[in-house]
């Protein structure tokens, strides 16, 4: 092409006419990585897509659900044009009208339909004029329910997959704490629903499998640590009675839980079985100072840690037995710096953490190769990052919209969306595993 | 002076003393410094009034005394329960005792030692400022630093519980420096022999 711009601009020209439209709006033919359905789009560009009006009682919603999972997972740019503008085609109607797509800037079409069990979803390669995949989907049949919205954010994960060869995080739920109690809400902030009874929670973490979570309550003499089964039993950790127990955090095969114990002698971290009986065993030494807030590598090797062991909280990495521990945040002498609450991102590239920039905490990440530290938010108090299963998203709580609440920021892009509006204010975020339908 | 003379005399004085001994009401309290004497000329009925009047001075300044009494031992109860009630308050990020978080302490103990059977519990707080769970392990070690100074001073331990509620529960809920200052604590409650509380001499 750029041969033909400068040799015979006229003769291009003619080409040009002479080509079908989709070709024309085809900006890059080369591969990248990512791409599974066969669209091209530049590095650091998001392919564009629209969906098409979906048929049916819950038609409307189901749209609804699919483009704002498909936007907030940040990987799309998602096109969005009123139903009444774009009439359902039908399947086996007649090709979309793929020369108007294309220059309505969308590199695939959507076409969802439902059927006697569920959804067939297409998905159109605007540029080439053609349907790439198709896959029917089994959806419950009612609508708007926990499950039935669960399902769909399935749907709106492999669509994700399909077209950027990542898999989307709607699937996925949300654990944080609001007046006292547990919640949880979907990714897209819907469905919020408290799991616990009245009382102090704090630090829920979830179980890798989202079979279970753990939590902290506060009691008048002490705090306990407490693993409950989604929608089933509770059973309290009472390897180290008494005193101080908190941030509970399971290892990746879910067998092992760390968690802080203190009591008159500074606050230390032990592990144990999960669901077993065996006595906790401490693995940090601090001497009086405070060590909490594990956080296990992908691999469950290694566990991110803040400790006081200095003088003020830092985060350290050690192995899992608490060996070999080192300074990750680096400070200089002297400097009253605070840094605290990792967690080590899925894909095991990047720790999260909060630290006192000008007097307010803020979102970090520090990277584990190259140990590059990056600030992610400035506006209000913004802390307790916990990473989404596609170690590009974090929730996290933020002051920015006048009380605490959490919001959910994309660490690419640095932009947020606000995840809850609790009235009394939300904090320690847990963003869970992605999550199957039932 | 004559007969007729000295016979008005004592008519008069006779008189007057039964005029004095009528004009004086029961009811009515003498000053402190003017007790009554019965006279001679006083009868019985004159006699059991003052009598009267003295009982009732002597009651009424006793009870005047027993309830200054009383009144003396609630002030010092009530002393003695806010000294053991004053909390201590710390630097920021510290666990560390000042000189007057250790003066605080000290009124405390001469209250425990008169007390044997009192048992309290520490509750060690911080400001809002940072992790909110560091802040709990924060507030274990102020509550930890606490017990471990009592326990020096000859408390046995064992009538000392600790718990922290990190930043959890403020003593001030606002976001200002002096509202930091206060929540800053160390807290002292009484779980146990509060009733008969002895006041240390």
């Amino acid at each position: 092409m750029t041969f033909l711009r400068r040799r015979t601009p006229r003769a291009l020209l003619l080409l040009l006419l002479w080509m079908p439209s989709r070709l024309v709006l085809a900006q890059d033919t080369t591969f990248k990585e990512g791409v599974r359905i066969g669209l091209v789009y530049a590095p650091g560009t998001k392919p564009g897509l629209l969906v098409l009006p979906v048929e049916g009682t819950a038609g409307d919603s189901v749209r609804a659900i699919l483009q704002r999972d498909l936007t907030q997972g940040d990987r799309i740019n998602v096109i969005v044009i009123e139903p009444s503008a774009l009439p359902p085609v039908a399947v086996g109607e007649a090709k979309p009208n793929y020369p108007l797509f294309t220059k309505l800037g969308a590199a695939a079409v959507l076409q969802v339909t439902p059927n006697s069990f569920g959804i067939q979803v297409s998905v159109h390669n605007a540029g080439k004029g053609l349907v790439e995949r198709t896959k029917a989907f089994p959806i419950p049949s009612t609508p708007l329910s926990s499950d039935w919205r669960l399902a769909l954010h399935g749907v709106s994960d492999e669509i994700e997959q399909w077209i950027t060869g990542v898999r989307g995080i709607a699937a996925t739920r949300v654990l944080y704490v609001t007046g006292g109690r547990v919640w949880q809400t979907d990714s897209d902030g819907a469905g919020a629903v408290a799991i616990t009874s009245s009382g102090t929670a704090m630090s829920p973490a979830w179980h890798p499998k989202a079979s279970h979570f753990a939590y902290m309550t506060m009691g008048t003499t002490g705090q306990q640590i407490v693993i409950r089964e989604i929608g089933g039993a509770t059973r309290t950790l009472g390897t180290t009675p008494g005193g101080l127990n908190m941030t509970p955090a399971f290892s990746p095969d879910g067998n092992t839980i760390a968690y802080a114990h203190g009591a008159e002698s500074g606050t230390d971290l032990y592990s144990t079985n999960a669901f077993g009986p065996e006595p906790a065993r401490r693995i940090t030494v601090g001497r009086g100072t405070d060590n909490t807030q594990p956080s296990f590598s992908p691999d469950g090797r290694r566990i991110a840690f803040t400790s006081g062991k200095n003088g003020h909280p830092e985060v350290y990495i050690s192995d899992a037995d608490g060996t070999s521990a080192e300074l990750l945040t680096p400070y200089n002498f002297g400097d009253q710096s605070y840094r605290a609450n990792p967690d080590w991102s899925p894909d095991g590239r990047l720790i999260a953490f909060e630290a006192l920039i000008g007097g307010r905490m803020q979102v970090m990440t520090i990277g584990l190769r190259d140990r590059a530290i990056k600030q992610h938010t400035s506006e209000g108090v913004n802390e307790q990052p916990s990473w989404a299963p596609d170690g590009r998203h974090l929730v996290f709580t933020s002051t920015r919209g006048g009380t605490k609440q959490l919001w959910v920021l994309d660490v690419e892009s640095n932009t947020v969306r606000q995840l809850t509006r609790a009235p009394s204010g939300a904090r320690f975020g847990a963003w869970s595993p992605l999550l199957r339908s039932r | 002076m004559t007969r007729a003379a000295r016979l008005l005399s004592l008519s008069l004085l006779a008189l007057t003393a039964v005029s004095a001994c009528r004009k004086k009401p029961a009811t009515i309290p003498l000053p402190a410094d003017v007790a009554p004497t019965p006279s001679e000329t006083c009868d019985q009925a004159c006699r059991d009034r003052l009598a009267l009047d003295e009982k009732r001075r002597a009651d009424s300044t006793a009870a005047a005394n027993t309830a200054r009494d009383a009144a003396a031992r609630e002030r010092a109860l009530a002393s003695t329960k806010a000294a053991l009630a004053a909390p201590i308050y710390f630097e920021y990020d510290s666990d560390e005792l000042s000189a007057d978080a250790r003066a605080t302490l000290d009124a405390k103990l001469p209250i425990y030692r008169a007390n044997p059977s009192l048992r309290i519990r520490v509750t060690g707080n911080t400001d809002e400022r940072g992790s909110d769970e560091y802040n709990l392990a924060l507030g274990q070690r102020r509550a930890a630093a606490v017990k471990r100074y009592i326990t020096d001073q000859g408390i046995d331990g064992g009538r000392v519980e600790i718990v922290s509620f990190g930043e959890e529960r403020p003593a001030v809920s606002e976001l200002n420096e002096e509202a930091f200052r206060l929540n800053r604590r160390a807290e002292f409650e009484i779980i146990a022999g509060g009733d008969a509380l002895v006041v240390p001499k």
